[in-house]
């Protein structure tokens, strides 16, 4: 029987295993940021123990970094950042600093600098790490003790997880982006639809998508319960490559599952009747059409979602005022997602009660933006254009909600206070957010 | 790593499905560089309601609705969990990175079928004292799996590390094979 293109990057990867253990499997990547790597070099230092494989290992600095031009950074932040550069040193990893110009959220960097390649595996102590797997990469996120264990040993001990193919069958109708296209499969597979298994995405719809569409629907795989995402490389991945010096390995056109590859499971998606989608609760499952209203609550939690979001059932989702927009983070924040965003707020005034700001993703992002002066754009309509960073998708650094804000995002994670205490987060695509930044209340871009 | 045997004790009840890393450990407390003193951080926001779980109820088992730990890998989570007290958490399913997170240091996740989960959320609610054993692989009395290597890891508290550190011929094997030297 055919092998998928998770078992074929799995098997290449198992150094030892079998009998009872489970397989010791080889990380050819390891990505590294500020906030899950402190106590695992400390570990190591504890132990007395080198990092195996510094050239495989890679850090930058993005939770924690102010975006505004002058935000001091806070005590607590400083610390962790200079911990980072110190460990770097230590233990000769290579960090690309904030200042250096190759900075920015590690999943944006990663793919950026060419080191996201088909066929290996990264590892990375962020849950978006699953991110890489739009290059035909086995990327999942680990944990700290994890992350020592990577870094001592190269290796992670794992048991295989299931699978899972999900097939986008048919077209997108216009307006309709690969946010929408992930927000909609999590809305029917539920936050934990994918748990236990690798999920990979396949169809006319994924193969029409850029490499930058398949990297927001592969971030968000985690948010159906995925260990990872992955989708097969093919010539739209061997052109991105290319751009960005990286040699084409002819083993690579290996790799698509074969015809006939077993998954454990499969679902099928009508691309054709997706709309663009809006959560309105406190999970990325619950999510609708733009067009749509807010639902009847099915259980307690879904009452619990629509108190803390202080909606009522019924609503028409078009009526629904923000105060905020974000535009950014590792799901939304590279180059195509902000010509996206700017060729709808072109031209046109973000709506006076409302404050509006885009992140790009990584430093080059910025300068790429800049070069193209959508940064004027968006100046012109009144959002405020930052620096690289993770911004308010989580709120560790000066960007955050107040308490009772509502916010459109193009994040990947609406979970209670995850913004900031209090604040009240709807996912949507940097269209929507857009759209919805001008309008003051959701919307399609005009 | 602690090892874990077995625990007897009073259990707390968390009727909720989904329940996040965001919400076990909210995301201003990972900026702390140690690995320790993250219990009283442990659901920070929730807490603030006095009618809150943690707020009403004590013991050092956990019982959670599915999917409990869903989100952000943050270890962070599993640290505040157990400095808190908890030495093991029951639920019908748990996000897969907090799961392997727990297990790492030594509080244990057990799964069960969502019907038993419900009948021992009822036991705790009672008053009953439940145990959770590894050595018997049994929580409340119901059986429940978890694999022979992670078993004997657990019980033993053994450093994983070390033990890969094993295999480091197969590990310098395998690069060698695959020119990654």
């Amino acid at each position: 029987m055919g092998r998928t293109l998770f078992e074929k990057v799995w098997e290449d990867h198992v150094v030892t295993g079998g009998e009872g253990r489970p397989d010791l499997l080889y990380i050819d990547l390891h990505l590294v940021h500020e906030v899950t790597s402190p106590q695992a070099f400390e570990g190591l230092r504890g132990a007395g123990r080198v990092v195996r494989r510094p050239e495989r290992t890679v850090a930058t600095m993005d939770h924690n970094v102010p975006t505004g031009d002058d935000t001091p950074v806070d005590p607590l932040s400083r610390q962790q950042l200079e911990t980072l550069a110190r460990n770097c040193e230590e233990f000769g990893v290579t960090l690309h600093a904030t200042g250096s110009g190759r900075e920015g959220i590690v999943h944006v960097i990663g793919p950026e600098l060419g080191l996201t390649r088909p066929g290996i595996t990264i590892v990375c102590g962020d849950s978006h790490t699953s991110t890489h797997g739009a290059f035909g990469a086995l990327a999942f996120g680990i944990g700290t003790s994890e992350v020592e264990h990577v870094l001592a040993t190269q290796t992670l001990q794992q048991r295989k997880p299931k699978t899972m193919r999900i097939v986008f069958d048919g077209e997108r109708a216009p307006g309709v982006t690969a946010k929408d296209l992930v927000l909609a499969a999590i809305g029917t597979i539920g936050v934990d639809g994918g748990v236990g298994h690798v999920v990979e995405y396949a169809g006319p719809a994924i193969e029409a998508l850029s490499m930058e569409g398949r990297m927001t629907i592969c971030n968000m795989s985690i948010e159906a319960g995925a260990r990872a995402g992955m989708i097969a490389p093919d010539e739209t991945t061997f052109a991105y490559l290319r751009e960005r010096g990286v040699e084409i390995d002819e083993r690579w056109r290996g790799l698509p599952s074969d015809a006939d590859a077993a998954f454990d499971r499969e679902v099928v998606i009508d691309v054709g009747a997706i709309r663009p989608q809006v959560t309105w609760g406190t999970n990325p499952g619950m999510v609708v059409p733009i067009d749509g209203v807010v639902p009847e609550p099915a259980d307690e939690a879904a009452e619990r979602a629509l108190a803390y979001m202080a909606l009522e059932p019924g609503t028409r989702i078009q009526d629904i005022q923000v105060d905020r927009v974000f535009i950014g983070s590792c799901t939304n924040s590279r180059i195509e997602d902000l010509r996206a965003a700017a060729s709808v707020v072109r031209g046109k005034q973000v709506h006076p009660t409302v404050r509006a700001m885009v992140v790009p993703g990584s430093a080059r992002v910025k300068a790429q933006a800049e070069t193209e002066g959508l940064d004027e754009v968006f100046a012109a309509a009144g959002f405020e254009w930052r620096r690289a960073g993770c911004s308010m998708c989580l709120g560790m650094n000066p960007d955050v909600l107040a308490p009772g804000e509502r916010c459109a995002s193009t994040s990947n994670r609406n979970f209670e206070g995850r913004q900031g205490a209090g604040g009240r987060t709807h996912l949507v695509s940097p269209e929507v957010a857009a759209a919805t930044a001008l309008a003051g209340h959701f919307t399609v871009p005009a | 790593m602690k090892a874990f045997r077995q625990v007897t004790s009073r259990a707390v009840v968390l009727d909720r499905p989904d329940v996040d890393t965001d919400q076990i450990i909210p995301k201003q407390f990972l900026k702390r560089i140690e690995r320790s003193g993250f219990g009283e951080f442990l659901f920070f926001d929730w807490r603030k309601d006095p009618a809150f779980e943690l707020n009403v109820q004590e013991g050092r088992i956990l019982i959670a609705g599915r999917n409990f730990g869903c989100g952000s890998s943050r270890e962070h989570a599993p640290w505040a969990l157990e400095d808190y007290g908890f030495e093991a958490i029951v639920a019908p399913s748990f996000g897969d990175i907090f799961r392997q997170n727990s297990l790492k240091i030594g509080l244990l996740p057990v799964a069960l079928p969502e019907e038993q989960v419900r009948e021992l959320m009822e036991r705790a609610r009672a008053g009953e004292e439940l145990t959770v054993d590894l050595e018997a692989r049994t929580a409340g009395g119901f059986p429940f799996e978890l694999d022979d290597f992670t078993r004997e890891c657990l019980l033993e508290g053994l450093d994983e590390i070390a033990l890969t550190l094993r295999d480091e011929p197969a590990i310098s094997a395998y690069e060698r094979a695959h020119a990654l030297v």
